[in-house]
């Protein structure tokens, strides 16, 4: 069993035009996938970000801060999920059904290494 | 007895809806009906905070109370960015910055309260028809422009465009956020209960059956009616409305049978009809016998009280119906009354009977596109055995604009008369 953690990026603008009932069932539609992780004894622990606060820094010597990186595209990452799966393609098939797709984000699935304590063992 | 609670027998809980409808109520009151835009904006900034942020935890205690507080921030927010009068502006920044909290029950009152003169503003005689409809729906209802025009058959412009007359009728003229004064009570509350009636027909009327939607309507034109009856400014009428709607209401479960396919009334499985609704309805006939008035929703609601009443079709009480169908036709004497009338006269004096009756309207202007007439005609004919002459009257109302789940009735009923 391995951890991955699956991370959302959407665009807010997408819900701005939705109306109060399909927002609902866009919520009840979240609300069941996590729910699924969870009673599959899965789901490690999900957050959401803040919105419209981010810093970026860069640089060696003197490193700039700037905003970001939300800026730079339409899409910036809203939240993450932390969950347990066999393999990649376990924890893809987990994901397919994230209403993050329906509702036009992205997903980006990503392993979490762990490091073993004694590498010869 | 029924409680006003959001929870009418299978009427889900729309929150997100319900507590759209609060919000702008409780904004537009605070921010002047004038600014009516950005209380909505306010309150759709809410309701997408709540969307990015409740999947990934806990919902809160109390989520309509979140959801008031994240608008009133945002309001409070769109105020200050957009500089209003300087006198009215301190006045609201005071409100928004009030320490507010739902579960107290003078709270709710007041939010209560605010839908209800929310409701009066939106149906403000100085608001044209379809644009008191169309305001009530997208403010008090929380219904999207997109909604509101599937429901209608309408296109979205269409829609959008009487959303922005009737905002601009109450900037001209000045609509005040407030309960109509005494002498002014009767005629604005003609209006507001003729938009619910309005509101609540045009979700009943059989098009397209597989779109929720349209049951939404007639489960808040109920809300809406309830909300009213239960206010203070009621008077019997309005509970008179309530009971109409929720008697043709509780018949919904059974108008439809599992193939998707209209059952008229005589043939309905009457133990489909929803149990609720009936005592519902039942209550509010009874509250609405007070008073001396009878009004046209007191007799319709009394028609569909004795439909409820019959177990079977054969007990109902047709010469009952038919003495409350003269009844509103002295009150409220058009074609369309005319023509339901039509039906209880062939169930007590027989077809031919019915047919004269039809006789004498089937000229009138107001039918000249609707497909009952036609439709009732052949339902006649053919009871009669007049085979050809039904034929000819269904074809005619297949002519005339119908839902498709109606013009497959009529189709079947046409195939009965060619066997």
């Amino acid at each position: 069993m391995a951890t991955f953690m699956i991370l959302l990026y959407g665009d807010p603008k997408n819900w701005m035009t939705m109306s109060p009932e399909q927002m609902q069932q866009a919520m009840l539609k979240y609300w069941a996938w996590g729910k699924k992780m969870r009673e599959q004894g899965r789901l490690l622990g999900s957050n959401k970000l803040t919105d419209g606060q981010g810093r970026v820094i860069r640089g060696k010597a003197n490193p700039r801060v700037t905003d970001g990186p939300f800026t730079e595209g339409k899409e910036f990452l809203g939240g993450y999920y932390m969950f347990t799966a066999d393999s990649y393609d376990h924890a893809v098939e987990l994901s397919r059904d994230h209403p993050q797709l329906e509702y036009g984000g992205t997903v980006e699935v990503r392993e979490i290494e762990v490091m073993p304590q004694d590498p010869n063992a | 007895m029924p409680d006003a609670g959001q929870n009418v027998s299978g009427l889900v809980d729309h929150l997100f809806r319900t507590s759209a409808g609060q919000m702008v109520s409780y904004l537009t009151r605070v921010l002047g009906p004038a600014h009516l835009d950005l209380a909505e904006e306010a309150v759709q900034d809410a309701l997408v905070k709540a969307l990015q942020t409740w999947p990934y935890g806990t919902v809160p205690d109390n989520p309509a109370g979140w959801l008031l507080q994240v608008a009133r921030n945002r309001a409070l927010d769109l105020v200050r960015h957009r500089g209003m009068a300087a006198a009215k502006s301190a006045e609201i920044v005071n409100e928004l910055t009030r320490v507010h909290v739902t579960s107290e029950p003078d709270v709710r009152d007041q939010l209560r309260d605010d839908e209800l003169r929310m409701i009066f503003l939106c149906c403000h005689p100085d608001i044209s028809r379809d644009g008191r409809v169309a305001l009530s729906l997208k403010t008090v209802s929380g219904f999207s422009v997109e909604e509101i025009a599937r429901a209608f058959l309408a296109e979205p412009a269409t829609i959008a465009q009487r959303l922005v007359r009737a905002k601009r009728q109450i900037r001209e003229a000045n609509i005040r956020f407030e309960l109509p004064p005494a002498k002014e009570l009767a005629p604005r509350l003609d209006s507001v209960l003729e938009a619910i009636y309005l509101l609540f027909n045009e979700g009943y009327a059989a098009h397209a059956g597989e779109d929720l939607i349209r049951q939404d309507l007639c489960a808040e034109a109920l809300r809406l009616a309830m909300l009213v009856a239960e206010s203070p400014i009621a008077d019997p009428r309005c509970h008179a409305l309530v009971a109409l709607l929720a008697l043709q209401a509780a018949r919904i479960p059974a108008r439809v049978d599992e193939n998707g396919e209209l059952v008229l009334l005589e043939h309905q499985d009457r133990s489909k009809w929803d149990r609720q609704l009936l005592m519902l309805g039942h209550y509010h006939l009874a509250a609405s016998a007070e008073g001396e008035t009878i009004s046209s929703y007191h007799v319709q609601a009394g028609i569909a009280s004795m439909h409820a009443h019959a177990p079977d079709p054969e007990s109902t009480d047709w010469d009952g119906i038919l003495l409350l169908y003269d009844d509103l036709l002295a009150l409220n004497p058009s074609a369309v009354v005319a023509l339901n009338r039509a039906i209880a006269v062939s169930k007590v004096r027989g077809p031919e009977a019915a047919l004269r009756e039809i006789a004498l309207i089937q000229d009138d202007p107001a039918l000249a596109n609707y497909y009952l007439l036609p439709a009732t005609r052949g339902r006649l004919l053919a009871e009669l055995g007049e085979r050809e002459a039904a034929a000819k009257s269904f074809r005619e109302a297949l002519n005339r604009k119908c839902s498709e789940p109606e013009r497959r009735f009529l189709l079947r009923r046409l195939a009965e008369c060619e066997l």
